[in-house]
């Protein structure tokens, strides 16, 4: 028994948007890697190597793929919360480094110094990785501020959890990139819960997309199992934003396979395991295999290629990983002033 | 030499700074249409218009926010709290945000960003209204604390840091926007982290800054130098973090005997610090125990004889002066 939202992804896919075979590929393997990353991620943290909170992003991969890696181009700004492996995989981190960086090695994204909750890299202008609830809001309508005052075509997308929609900084943020018209998408993983408290026991209202209407930004909810939707509708404010610098509001629904972070289980006591397994229904990455094999795009050996070859690429993360020295003694002095030129 | 007010030349150095940098832009609440809420961005919204004079609605966490992702890309924001006590509001902004993302980012993003606006007590605003936050901003790594006492370093030390890459909390002073001063003609910038001797002297070393030094302390000196027959020298460091201990140090070798007077309170604050270090590296040239002369540990109440009462004084400094020249 499919789930409603599988089988508006099954009707959307029929379509494919005329997106290049190569494409499609493209982002069923960056799924299936983000997938495969956060499952390598389980197990080290289980083994003691990955330290501190951990959040993994198993369910939610079609977010990242469709509005990073799909809508985006590499020059656009990526700003997002805690939960970031998935999101920094889809901007084209690399993810030996994002590893490297779990095992608090020298050679990670920020050296050792951010751990999982704040992957950073300035070459691919993704900007964190934040891990106080809505903080990093107001830094994504500073980005939009900067595109606008340098008179840019770039667009920064702000990803935030449910939870986030409830903490002021949310809500001046958005007050400020209404007024001000800045191309920001602010895009809320709406996966149900904020950590073990359900969305209708946290927000007054529940839809969340209903917030934008009161800061005058254009809104919308996106199927987050659909890989294709999520791109579909983040380019369209993306090139809104380019046109006109105006912001958008997307609720992306979706739901999180594994617990809150690390340290908690699956399921708990907040949800039902039968919650859960009927969620799993409408794994986004199997969603969009069938789309592919039913458009004969690809067949079933595809599938074990594919597992094969980012297998090898998590494996290469690992080997990376283990093998990187820890940070130098003296680093721990570094990088608390700048010493630059004004630059 | 020109004479100018504290707010002219905050004013001046906020738009040399403009026109040396395209990237520099001033944002806050009334700044532009307003002229400022007590007058300092005075005709810059009228010379380089509303782009880069932004007037903000009442939103702390949102705007030093926007700030800071601003600084992230590639600009260089002033940031302006109506007054300090509104950045309370922000602390996550300022304090999560701007002082740790260099050093969480690995190196990725720096911030160069100034946080500015009036802090401490005016006259009868009471206990939300008249904090001295130095001590607070000086605690988290990553941040700089700059507090001018004159006109002079207001300018030279704000056009400085304008110029940093890192972030800085610039805390002016209500009261001191209408003394006057004479400033350097033409361009001139002061260092962060150089303290300066106001007035030398033999008999024991006061350290203060911004308005305490400028309204209290001076006035102090002059009239206890008199009645106890003694040298006083008197240190500005300008800058709280980086805070200039060599200066302070070599004071106290020469003159064996240190009081601190701030207007921050005493558990944790600027003082203490002072103490420590100077006990640390000059134990044994310390003729007396270091004292302190804060406010008192109580939020500062409205009615003017305890807002006095509370905050430093003369009377509090002579009993500070005394103890440490053991003069009963």
């Amino acid at each position: 028994m499919k789930s409603a939202a599988a089988v508006a992804a099954k009707q959307n896919h029929s379509r494919l948007l005329g997106l290049s075979r190569e494409t499609l590929l493209s982002w069923y393997d960056d799924m299936l890697l983000v997938r495969r990353f956060e499952e390598k991620c389980a197990q080290l943290y289980g083994m003691g190597k990955i330290m501190g909170f951990c959040h993994l992003y198993n369910g939610q991969e079609a977010v990242s793929t469709g509005a990073i890696k799909g809508a985006l181009n590499p020059d656009d700004y990526v700003i997002t919360a805690y939960r970031d492996h998935g999101q920094a995989i889809s901007k084209g981190v690399d993810p030996k480094a994002i590893l490297a960086e779990l095992l608090g090695k020298y050679t990670g994204t920020t050296k050792g110094k951010g751990g999982s909750m704040h992957i950073f890299d300035r070459a691919t202008n993704f900007l964190g990785g934040h891990a106080i609830i809505g903080g990093h809001i107001p830094l994504a309508s500073g980005v939009g501020f900067a595109i606008k005052y340098r008179g840019e075509k770039k667009v920064c997308l702000c990803f935030m959890g449910d939870g986030a929609t409830n903490i002021g900084a949310f809500h001046e943020a958005l007050n400020l990139a209404g007024l001000w018209k800045l191309p920001v998408i602010f895009i809320i993983e709406n996966n149900k819960y904020a950590m073990g408290t359900a969305v209708d026991r946290s927000s007054a209202v529940q839809d969340l997309h209903k917030k934008a209407i009161a800061y005058n930004i254009p809104s919308e909810v996106v199927n987050g199992m659909d890989v294709l939707e999520i791109y579909q509708k983040v380019k369209a404010a993306a090139d809104r934003a380019r046109a006109t610098y105006e912001p958008t509001l997307l609720e992306i629904e979706t739901y999180r396979f594994r617990g809150h972070s690390m340290s908690d289980p699956v399921h708990g006591v907040y949800r039902s395991k039968d919650e859960v397994e009927g969620r799993k229904q409408s794994d986004p990455i199997i969603l969009l295999g069938e789309t592919l094999k039913e458009e004969g795009l690809i067949t079933d050996q595809y599938f074990d290629e594919a597992e094969k070859r980012i297998k090898k690429i998590v494996e290469e993360c690992v080997e990376f990983a283990e093998n990187s020295p820890d940070p130098p003694v003296d680093e721990l002095w570094e990088d608390v002033y700048f010493e630059g030129k004004g630059e | 030499m020109a004479i100018v007010s504290l707010r002219e030349a905050i004013n001046q150095a906020i738009d040399e700074e403009m026109a040396r940098d395209e990237r520099v832009f001033l944002m806050g609440e009334e700044v532009a249409n307003y002229q400022g809420a007590y007058k300092v961005s005075q005709g810059l919204l009228q010379k380089w218009g509303p782009r880069r004079i932004v007037d903000t609605p009442i939103a702390e966490t949102g705007f030093a926010g926007v700030g800071v992702g601003a600084a992230m890309v590639g600009l260089r924001p002033i940031i302006e709290f109506m007054t300090w006590n509104f950045s309370l509001v922000a602390y996550d902004q300022i304090v999560n945000n701007a002082a740790k993302m260099l050093s969480m980012s690995g190196g990725n993003f720096h911030v160069p960003i100034v946080f500015r606006g009036p802090g401490g007590a005016a006259h009868g605003l009471g206990a939300t209204h008249s904090q001295a936050l130095e001590s607070v901003y000086a605690h988290f790594p990553g941040l700089k604390v700059v507090m001018p006492s004159n006109c002079k370093d207001a300018k030279g030390l704000l056009k400085t840091s304008i110029r940093d890459d890192n972030p800085i909390v610039f805390i002016e002073s209500e009261v001191m926007y209408g003394d006057k001063g004479e400033i350097p003609d033409g361009e001139y910038t002061i260092p962060l982290g150089v303290g300066e001797v106001k007035k030398e002297g033999k008999d024991l070393t006061i350290v203060s800054w911004s308005k305490t030094l400028a309204h209290t302390v001076l006035k102090a000196v002059d009239v206890l130098q008199q009645e106890l027959n003694v040298s006083i020298e008197v240190i500005d460091p300008r800058t709280i973090k980086p805070m200039d201990y060599d200066l302070i140090v070599d004071s106290v070798k020469k003159t064996n005997r240190l009081v601190i007077v701030e207007e921050g309170w005493p558990f944790a604050g600027v003082g203490a610090q002072i103490s420590h270090e100077v006990t640390s590296r000059a134990f044994d040239y310390l003729d007396a125990p270091v004292e302190r002369v804060t406010q008192e540990d109580v939020p500062l109440p409205y009615a003017h004889n305890l807002e006095t009462l509370s905050l430093p004084n003369l009377d509090k400094i002579r009993t500070a002066v005394k103890k440490v020249l053991y003069i009963d």
